[in-house]
């Protein structure tokens, strides 16, 4: 069973039939013990780091997610959900992550020439950095689906892919059991549900 | 880097499609969630479902077609028609739509778009504007474009824009239907006048049109148009095709 956290940010309609389109059993729950109970979980996310940061710890659910991190239990980040499995994010102030991934999350802006819009929205090519099982089923220059203002960074040795725009940004993440997608594989058509396969079928050591 | 995208856009009404759709193969021509899954399956790079239902009887199943769409489809799917208030937003997002297109509802509350986008963020709010030339200026048309506002498009798109519209769709009504391409003086303004996103809607006839557009305005983001999909004028996979012979940046 992969547990989606449901923290209160976002509508998770969309990434709960993208997993039962792949027939993975799925379930989308606010409560601790049946995040302990499953076998993967899925951080979703949309909105405001500091608000959905706040959410999720004052919930206890933050918490939960960590242990099982820990205990070795695939984890996959979706989103801000990816941005939020890092140490800290500099989104209008300083807060901090789950502290899964060593890295920080900083403004797009920072890093991109003037003339290119922001959010970075729409589909865009994925380059492999390095080898991960979520890479399983797709290829190098598969298409994704982004929306997004912020972006991973000081994360290279734990980068599977990234995307240009005007530079490198992070795509996906992995540091042991723990993965990440900046982009929304639940929209991001056949190869975005690839990847929730590829993921829901992890088994064994990974850390 | 970013593709440009190719956007079909789908009329509903009591949870049917309305304009008339001619498609081999497919045995439900007029059933939304079919339509939909073929798009996505030739290259669709998202779709717009756009409910032109008057009772509540049909909104209810607009809601429910929504639902089932967003439970077999997974490209970005953007809904508007009848957006009015954030619980108009509410319903139409809890269905699984990932953006919500307004237009009138704009015009007649000026700060839904600020609530909306303050509620679901900037890339949740599409503003869709009904755009005609009048005296030589570009004017925002209400209603389904039978309804001259008297508003300045240009002005109004940025004001939308500082407000929180995270996407503008330029609908051009002098094109529209005409099938004589894009309007690429309208579309251009608007380019120039705001930094997000703009998706072009109104004229397309064939391929070239949208070749045309992306060379033309390299600041267009989206093409979307809906009967010459429908009929099958313009086949999305060989559009894609063309454009990427082109050396425009597509998904394939």
């Amino acid at each position: 069973m992969i547990a989606i956290v449901d923290y209160g940010v976002g509508n998770l309609f969309s990434l709960k039939s993208s997993f039962s389109s792949i027939g993975a059993e799925v379930t989308v729950t606010g409560h601790k013990a049946e995040i302990e109970k499953a076998d993967k979980i899925i951080l979703p996310g949309v909105g405001a780091f500091e608000d959905a940061a706040k959410k999720l710890l004052q919930s206890g659910l933050g918490e939960a997610v960590i242990n099982e991190a820990r205990k070795g239990k695939p984890i996959m980040g979706i989103c801000l959900g990816m941005q939020l499995l890092f140490d800290k994010s500099y989104e209008y102030g300083e807060h901090n992550g789950l502290g899964l991934i060593p890295g920080t999350v900083r403004p797009i802006s920072d890093v991109i020439p003037k003339d290119l819009k922001i959010p970075h929205i729409g589909w865009n090519a994925l380059d492999f950095k390095k080898d991960s099982p979520i890479n399983k089923y797709i290829n190098n220059g598969d298409f994704v689906y982004f929306v997004h203002s912020f972006y991973a960074a000081d994360c290279e040795n734990y980068t599977v892919s990234t995307a240009e725009y005007g530079t490198e940004l992070t795509a996906s993440v992995q540091n042991k059991n723990v993965f990440g997608c900046q982009f929304h594989p639940e929209k991001s058509g056949d190869v975005g549900l690839k990847i929730l396969k590829a993921f829901s079928e992890l088994e064994g050591d990974l850390c | 880097m970013i593709t440009k995208r190719i956007i079909p856009c789908l009329d509903v009404r009591d949870g049917r499609v309305v304009k008339g759709v001619n498609f081999e193969g497919l045995k439900d021509v007029s059933s939304p969630v079919t339509l939909a899954e073929y798009y996505s399956s030739c290259g669709a790079d998202e779709l717009v479902f756009y409910d032109i239902t008057a009772s509540s009887d049909g909104r209810k199943l607009f809601t429910d077609i929504l639902r089932e769409t967003a439970s077999r489809v997974f490209i970005p799917l953007t809904v508007g028609g009848g957006i009015n208030t954030v619980e108009d937003f509410d319903r139409v997002l809890k269905c699984g739509a990932d953006k919500v297109s307004v237009n009138s509802g704009a015009i007649k509350n000026p700060s839904l778009v600020l609530e909306a986008a303050k509620l679901y963020g900037d890339q949740c709010v599409v503003l869709s504007v009904d755009v005609k030339r009048v005296d030589g200026s570009f004017r925002v048309f209400a209603k389904g474009g039978r309804e001259d506002t008297g508003i300045e498009a240009i002005s109004w798109i940025k004001k939308c824009v500082s407000n929180g519209a995270g996407e503008i769709v330029v609908n051009s009504i002098d094109t529209d239907g005409v099938k004589g391409g894009f309007d690429l003086e309208m579309l251009g303004a608007v380019c120039d006048a705001v930094s997000v996103p703009v998706i072009a809607s109104g004229g397309a006839g064939k391929t070239e049109d949208f070749i045309t557009l992306f060379n033309a305005l390299p600041k267009v983001d989206a093409g979307l148009a809906a009967s010459i999909f429908h009929f099958g004028e313009v086949k999305i996979k060989e559009l894609k095709e063309e454009m990427a012979k082109a050396n425009i940046p597509v998904r394939r």
